[in-house]
């Protein structure tokens, strides 16, 4: 690889902007159209760019043979996974640690500046809002996964009623049975349907009897997983 | 969702870092894996010239290979691509514990 392809590269999934790179494998050159493909900005129907497209679209990269014989292999860079956690509450600290080990880029929105400060915090997006603002700042898309750790009806709900409306792939409440029945009465009221009650996990995390805000993010961050990876079987055991 | 795996480690920015840095490096990819493989195809390893690494295209088991190999591209400039299969108990041999196979494909950082 060219140390200039490196630098693009790099820079493509800084601006999360989604690549595949071709490289051929018996000589390790680049294809003719270049190494860098652009799927989702580029029109044409050249062979290699239409096949870039689909494993962009199945997020799995691979070997493809072109017609004049070549092993190409397409390596997938999709932006990467993200998380807001609503709520820079005691269990968010352990949480947002083990997010960045997972791969996610993390961000928390809090309006009190007690809670999100930089030293309970080290290394952590601050979103310094009140959620609804902060959902909109942080512009969920179907690689985020949301947490609301408050159980605070005035933080939590604001931010529940903006990423309900979004693509997300995981929505998460902390927040005891009762306290989740309740908050699925109020978002009826706001006019919202059991399909989308479906979407939240309330209690949140996997049931591993977790005591600690440690123990309490492993569940958590199980859950996501089991969303992330195999969301059919997540679904049935809801 | 999704099959691409975000690793915890970052593996071209530490490509970029040491070859800023002067030093001869090389990229293994995981281009291929049948059975029971236990790093998905699209999983990165670089490889400085002193042998440092970061990174992973197995559970362990291959990189003491792939590293010689890569070492290997950083000398000569070529690329390779090597198959690993199922490991031999009774050696010492290179190969996946696991039952599993996979494609590795080694370049120069050039």
């Amino acid at each position: 690889m060219k140390s200039d392809i490196l630098k693009q590269l790099l820079a493509d999934r800084a601006a999360k902007r989604q690549v595949v790179m071709a490289t051929d494998l018996a000589s390790g050159q680049v294809p003719d159209r270049g190494q860098l493909l652009y799927p989702g900005e580029t029109d044409g129907d050249d062979e290699l760019l239409v096949a870039a497209r689909r494993v962009m679209l199945a997020d799995k990269s691979g070997i493809v043979e072109t017609t004049d014989g070549r092993k190409v292999f397409l390596h997938v860079y999709n932006p990467p996974l993200r998380m807001l956690i609503v709520g820079a509450v005691h269990i968010a600290q352990p949480l947002s640690q083990m997010a960045m080990l997972a791969g996610y880029d993390v961000a928390i929105v809090d309006p009190r500046r007690e809670f999100a400060s930089a030293d309970r915090f080290p290394g952590i997006t601050l979103i310094d809002a009140w959620p609804d603002d902060g959902v909109d700042q942080f512009a969920p898309d179907r690689r985020t996964a949301i947490v609301t750790l408050t159980h605070d009806p005035k933080l939590d709900d604001p931010a529940l009623i903006k990423v309900l409306r979004s693509d997300v792939f995981y929505i998460g409440c902390l927040g005891s049975n009762r306290t989740h029945g309740k908050r699925l009465e109020r978002l009826g009221m706001e006019g919202f349907s059991e399909a989308d009650f479906a979407r939240i996990h309330g209690p949140i995390g996997l049931d591993i009897g977790g005591k600690s805000p440690a123990e309490i993010a492993v569940s958590i961050i199980a859950e996501i997983t089991e969303a992330l990876r195999r969301p059919k079987q997540a679904q049935a055991a809801e | 969702m999704s099959e691409q795996i975000v690793e915890h480690e970052k593996v071209l920015e530490k490509a970029a870092e040491w070859k800023a840095a002067g030093r001869g490096v090389a990229l293994a990819t995981v281009v291929a894996t049948w059975g029971s493989s236990p790093r998905p195809v699209g999983s990165q390893l670089v490889v400085e010239e002193g042998g440092d690494f970061v990174g992973s295209v197995s559970g362990g088991c291959i990189e003491g290979a792939v590293v010689t190999e890569a070492r290997q591209t950083i000398q000569d400039g070529q690329t390779r691509l090597i198959d690993y299969g199922i490991s031999d108990e009774t050696a010492w041999q290179v190969g996946l514990a696991c039952g599993g196979k996979c494609e590795v494909f080694i370049e120069p950082v050039e």
